[in-house]
């Protein structure tokens, strides 16, 4: 009688693999650690842990959000409260430049490096073009911080218009994997928003390419998501956890369990051991103070502080001070991960 | 009186039905407590403000909320 051979445990692959030679889980890894038990999540995560302080170092990025366009978006972000097709309690507004530059200046008090400016478009017409310039130049002179934006999907004008003004990264989310897309959103595509991520990289500004976990996809597309993201090389990958919201088609999902949030965050580590790895809105609903702190230890080394677009955050403050606790010193102006 | 999260009116002590978001204090309001419209809201990364067209502006430092 013959025997097939046992297979290696994805955890011991993982330590050689990932750990070891920094190359990255593929697809199929992937999938096997996101369907690891309860009872293994915790050496998962110490294992998520050890990769990032292998291969990005014990330095967490920084970073604020503001909305400068909110509501009244075309698309159809089956998630999101800003768009104009949903009975949301989101109501339209514009901020003004003096507004943008104080929330810069509050978001590099918290010693943050990254300030992101975000509007809620299918892709910037002349009028936000012209208020993100004026922004961003506001900035650059008051504050010393770096500028990011997400405008949605570019031309290849507005990305050479972008780099010009001296922002720093660019974020565009997938959002999901590519075979879910479709029931997330069918206003554009995921090769739309492929086609703005390649022009942005190769207009030389960093890559931010995140999205949206607990939506609904299986575990499987789970996996799908971060091979996405691990062929796509982002500079920085945001994982949001859904935060159902009223009015919208997915208001009425569950939240994602604690346990799958984490296990996605340290698969997802595993996958992109090199990646900026940020946490980002959801988590406090999702994970509450405990699980921001098991992920923190768990393969993330960036987080957004304080509020975000549409919903508020931690105090800037609990995250600061958890980062002191863990000892893990916050990212300088310049340096990188 | 108009609950500011949801809008219902609560002036019968009826259960507003809020969203688990709210109750752990992540939202801001998005209704007029005293008339139940919606109002423009903007978020700042250490707060927020949300202005009714009829009853003027509230704020995260008015409300010390964040």
């Amino acid at each position: 009688m013959t025997h097939a051979p046992a297979r290696a445990d994805i955890l011991d692959l993982a330590r050689d693999q990932v750990l070891r030679r920094g190359v990255g889980l593929d697809r199929d890894q992937t999938l096997e650690v996101l369907q690891l038990p309860d009872d293994r999540l915790e050496d998962l995560l110490t294992l998520a842990h050890d990769v990032r302080m292998a291969w990005c170092g014990p330095e967490v990025e920084v970073e604020g959000i503001i909305s400068l366009k909110t509501g009244g978006c075309p698309e159809d972000c089956h998630f999101c409260s800003q768009s104009g097709l949903f009975a949301s309690p989101v109501r339209a507004a514009w901020l003004d430049i003096p507004s943008l530059v104080e929330a810069a200046k509050q978001t590099a008090k918290t010693g943050a490096t990254e300030f992101c400016i975000v509007a809620a478009v299918r892709g910037p017409d002349a009028r936000l073009m012209a208020q993100v310039a004026a922004g961003v130049e506001a900035i650059r002179n008051e504050v010393d911080i770096q500028v990011a934006c997400s405008l949605g999907m570019l031309t290849q004008e507005q990305v050479d218009q972008l780099a010009a003004m001296g922002v720093h990264r660019y974020n565009h989310n997938l959002e999901t994997a590519k075979s879910f897309f479709p029931q997330v959103v069918t206003t554009h595509t995921w090769d739309e928003r492929w086609d703005t991520l390649r022009m942005v990289r190769d207009a030389g500004m960093e890559v931010c390419c995140g999205g949206i976990l607990g939506m609904g996809e299986t575990l499987a597309q789970r996996a799908e998501f971060a091979a996405d993201l691990a062929a796509l090389e982002p500079d920085e990958v945001p994982l949001n956890f859904l935060n159902p919201r009223p009015g919208t088609p997915f208001g009425d999902l569950e939240l994602m369990p604690a346990s799958d949030a984490l296990r996605a965050v340290a698969a997802f580590r595993l996958a992109l051991p090199r990646t900026i790895l940020r946490f980002a809105g959801g988590r406090e609903l999702t994970l509450g103070d405990l699980g921001a702190k098991q992920g923190i230890l768990g393969g993330i080394n960036a987080v957004i502080v304080g509020n975000y677009l549409t919903t508020l955050g931690r105090p800037a403050e609990s995250d600061l001070d958890l980062l002191g606790e863990l000892k893990m010193p916050i990212k300088a102006l310049g340096e990188s991960i | 009186m108009f609950d500011p999260y949801t809008g219902a009116d609560v002036a019968g002590g009826v259960d507003p039905a809020r969203i688990t978001a709210a109750h752990r204090g992540l939202e801001p309001p998005r209704f007029c407590t005293q008339c139940g419209r919606r109002m423009i809201v903007q978020i700042a990364p250490d707060g927020w403000w949300a202005r009714c067209s009829r009853h003027g502006t509230v704020d995260s430092v008015s409300t010390e909320q964040r």
